[in-house]
């Protein structure tokens, strides 16, 4: 296609996105040019790979066959607060990890609720610490995205073959089968694949939950070659791994994962003939009970603890904060600096330049990115003086991909509505930007934005290959303070981190709203 | 608009009064692990005495356990601010000279450690006997071979980041030598979990994550000492307890050898090592004038004492680790 439909400039998007090429692709290099592939991988590494697969499958499995019953009754209900609960199962996505963790911990912890109950009760206590403790948070945080996911599949069956269903007065077992099957052969695929993905590059949470030999993912091992042994050549080889893994996978899912739709709640009625009796009632809302309690009840011990907790910080949590609060919002500039240039370029071009960079920051870790840029930057200049720009650009670049999947589909749509009118009037550079692309994208804007302030906010990944206590972002103090067992004032520091992170993604997405015209 | 002339006056001021401060005294940057610096640890009292003597602002700088110190000061290479790192200990002396970040100290004293201290780098500042702690209600076992039968739980240390996880590692070893992959294999089912350091292994024994921790035979006089509560006690294993000398050591490149070395002096004065035992709960290097406090003669002393030369631990700190990461990651 040689004619433009509209007079975007695609040398910024060229620009950006080659830029972001470039920031990978030479992290790639340093960790490639140091692999000690000598060395070999030992007995352990391959404990780290095999720990990091069957975990990411185990997580993937039972997040997406708990889903399944929890997507399907949300689907065939209608009860008051249930949009409420929609949007909350996408809470987890902007929820720090750690702050998680810590939820988790207070209840199905060794000192938890749950043991209390099991104490009482006369069985013996579990621990959550090694490759339950791992599945488990992994499940919390991606059972809600899997359920999105299939809630959407479910309000894609068209509500006629419901109506058809009854009237030929099928079961609902029947039902299941003729109408639910095939629509969940199509998404389950896609969502075991993309949570799979997803915790094979958990670093985190293995940090926190799991840490001994028996229970190490790929990301972790790199960081303890790094920080432990001080062992670039080792961390780079592991990072090659992680990367030709996590590549392959990423690879394979973006062929097969669904659409994520974004925004509000999915609420459009859909009467079920089929789902009217009582015995259905009763286990539809104990699904949707119990999955609202597994996602409520450990947010509800952060704050509860956390309030106790306000008292009991330090000083340097004040001084984490404000270093989390810079680091987010030069994240959300970043961003926006090289998405909206290159969705421009996408929706103007309609290459496919958006899978490409998805696939890359997708296989392309953190820790892999961190090693990579320290062994550059470490003959050059003090890596450590530079932990929190690094974070910056590390936080942009992994938002990257979830930015560009909501950006461009609105960008695409303004450029076919209006490129011809204002390539007629002349509209190009920065007015074209100002009077045309940015009022009709300001909700996604927002969006996006917000998305990534809160991922940013509560991001606990490079930080730790540079950590220093004068630069420490919240997470990172978080994890030292409960390091220290110092939990109070932990618990205090996950309340103030998850108000940030919350906040910042509050008012990024109701300012892309306030008053917006489209 | 009169609060933010005020604002811009205060923080001005501030920022005035900090520069002077910083100007007007050295400042002595010191490495150290993070339950040295906490509130409850040597370190306030410790910079307390010491500025009062020195003439200068101490920077204690807590960064993680003792054995990701050393990993640290080798990815800050020469460019490191530091000019002092307090907390290796003797299974790191070897691995720390090889970095030749550190210069020889001309500090001796007169040391009551269990061996002769002749090192011309590392001064030792205080020491003890590795030992798992557990409440006295516990039929502990007396060996490593009968806590592997048993079903006792215990929480351990990293040996990559943690001095306690190294001695662990060390001990076994001084202990079983060839056998010790055949003890951490049957230790294996035992292990609770694996702690990057020594804080967070503690916690988590405190919090009943377990019935063991590895710690130190002093480690119950904090609990009798700072909380009257004697519930606490440390096994005694017949093989012998694996001994811990904590030093520290002046970096080559320090722009404050004068008050590095002073530093080094105060820490092995009479001042500083009575604040040790009941701060940082080991035994003092030299023991003060006032002997030690009430409570440590109630502490188990072992029959027999390990501990593998200092030049001869990185051999055999290789070999053990590649055993101990391949038993516990069946």
């Amino acid at each position: 296609m040689a004619h433009r439909a509209l007079a975007i400039s695609t040398k910024a998007g060229i620009g950006a996105a080659l830029s972001v090429v470039a920031l990978i692709t030479l992290a790639l290099g340093a960790v490639i040019s140091r692999a000690d592939a000598g060395a070999g991988l030992g007995p352990s590494d391959w404990a780290a790979i095999r720990f990091t697969v069957l975990q990411a499958a185990c997580s993937a499995v039972v997040s997406v066959l708990l889903a399944v019953p929890v997507a399907r009754a949300l689907a065939r209900r209608r009860f008051a607060g249930r949009a409420a609960l929609v949007t909350l199962l996408g809470a987890p996505f902007i929820l720090p990890t750690i702050v998680a963790v810590l939820g988790l911990l207070a209840v199905f912890g060794r000192g938890g609720w749950l043991n209390g109950g099991l104490g009482a009760l006369g069985l013996p206590p579990v621990s959550l610490y090694g490759f339950h403790g791992v599945v488990l948070a992994h499940v919390f945080f991606n059972m809600p995205l899997a359920t999105r996911l299939l809630l959407q599949g479910w309000q894609s069956i068209p509500s006629e073959r419901f109506r058809l269903s009854a009237q030929l007065r099928l079961t609902p077992r029947a039902v299941f089968l003729a109408v639910e099957m095939p629509m969940l052969r199509q998404i389950v695929p896609g969502a075991l694949a993309l949570v799979f993905v997803i915790c094979l590059t958990s670093f985190a949470v293995a940090l926190t939950l799991g840490g001994g030999p028996r229970a190490t993912t790929i990301e972790l091992a790199i960081y303890q070659a790094f920080r432990f042994d001080f062992d670039l050549g080792r961390a780079a080889l592991l990072s090659v791994v992680q990367l030709a893994l996590a590549g392959s996978m990423a690879l394979l899912a973006l062929r097969i994962v669904p659409a994520i739709a974004v925004g509000g709640g999915l609420d459009r009625g859909m009467p079920r003939w089929d789902a009217r009796g009582g015995a259905q009632r009763t286990v539809d809302l104990g699904v949707i009970g119990m999955a609202a309690l597994f996602l409520l009840v450990p947010l509800g011990a952060v704050v509860w603890r956390g309030l106790a907790g306000l008292d009991a910080m330090p000083a340097s949590v004040y001084l984490a904060a404000g270093n989390s609060i810079a680091v987010a919002l030069a994240s959300i500039a970043l961003l926006l600096a090289l998405a909206l240039p290159m969705a421009g370029w996408i929706a103007a071009r309609g290459t496919g330049g958006m899978e490409a960079v998805g696939l890359l920051s997708l296989s392309a870790s953190p820790l892999m990115i961190g090693t990579g840029w320290f062994i550059v930057i470490n003959p050059l200049a003090d890596p450590f003086a530079l932990a929190l720009p690094v974070t910056v650009l590390v936080n942009a670049m992994m938002a990257l991909p979830f930015a560009l999947r909501i950006l461009v589909p609105p960008m695409r749509d303004a450029v076919q509505r209006y490129g011809r009118l204002s390539a007629m009037l002349g509209l190009q550079g920065w007015r074209l930007w100002r009077v045309l692309l940015l009022p009709r994208l300001r909700a996604q804007i927002g969006f996006a934005a917000g998305l990534t302030g809160a991922l940013s906010m509560g991001d606990l990944g490079v930080i730790a290959l540079f950590a220093d206590p004068d630069r420490a972002t919240l997470p990172l103090a978080m994890a030292q303070l409960m390091g220290a067992y110092r939990m109070e004032a932990a618990a205090g520091a996950a309340l103030v981190l998850l108000a940030l992170s919350l906040g910042i993604f509050w008012i990024c997405d109701k300012g892309g709203r306030w008053r917006a015209e489209a | 608009m009169k609060y933010l002339t005020f604002a811009t006056a205060a923080l001005l001021a501030t920022t005035f009064h900090v520069t002077t401060a910083a100007a007007e005294l050295p400042q002595l940057t010191v490495y150290t692990y993070d339950s040295f610096v906490s509130d409850w640890g040597p370190g306030p009292a410790i910079e307390t005495a010491f500025e009062a003597i020195c003439a200068c602002d101490l920077n204690l700088v807590g960064l993680g356990d003792g054995a990701a110190l050393l990993a640290r000061l080798r990815l800050e290479g020469a460019r490191t601010q530091a000019d002092l790192v307090l907390g290796l200990d003797t299974s790191l002396i070897a691995a720390a000279k090889e970095t030749g970040l550190f210069r020889e100290t001309a500090v001796r004293a007169e040391y009551t450690l269990p061996v002769d201290w002749a090192d011309p780098v590392f001064v030792p500042f205080d020491w003890g006997y590795f030992a798992f702690v557990h409440n006295r209600d516990l039929t502990a076992p007396t060996n490593f071979k009968a806590l592997a039968e048993s079903d006792v739980s215990i929480v351990i240390q990293d040996p990559r980041s943690s001095t306690p996880g190294l001695g662990l590692l060390m001990w076994v070893k001084a202990a079983y030598g060839d056998e010790a992959p055949a003890i951490w294999a049957a230790l294996a089912d035992n292990i609770v979990t694996v702690t990057p350091g020594w804080s967070e292994a503690y916690g988590l024994f405190l919090e009943g994550e377990a019935d063991m921790v590895l710690s130190y035979t002093t480690s119950p006089a904090y609990h009798l000492i700072a909380e009257q509560d004697d519930s606490k006690t440390a096994a005694a294993f017949d093989e012998g307890h694996y001994m811990q000398i904590e030093v520290m050591g002046v970096l080559a490149g320090t722009d404050q050898p004068e008050l590095a070395e002073a530093f080094m002096a105060f820490m092995v004065s009479d001042a500083a090592q009575t604040i040790l035992p009941t701060t940082n709960w080991m035994y003092p290097a030299v023991t003060p004038a006032a002997g030690l406090p009430a409570g440590f003669e109630t502490l188990m002393v072992p029959e027999k004492a390990l501990l593998i030369p200092a030049e001869e631990v990185p051999a055999i700190r290789e070999e053990a680790l590649a055993e101990w990461l391949t038993a516990l990651s069946r």
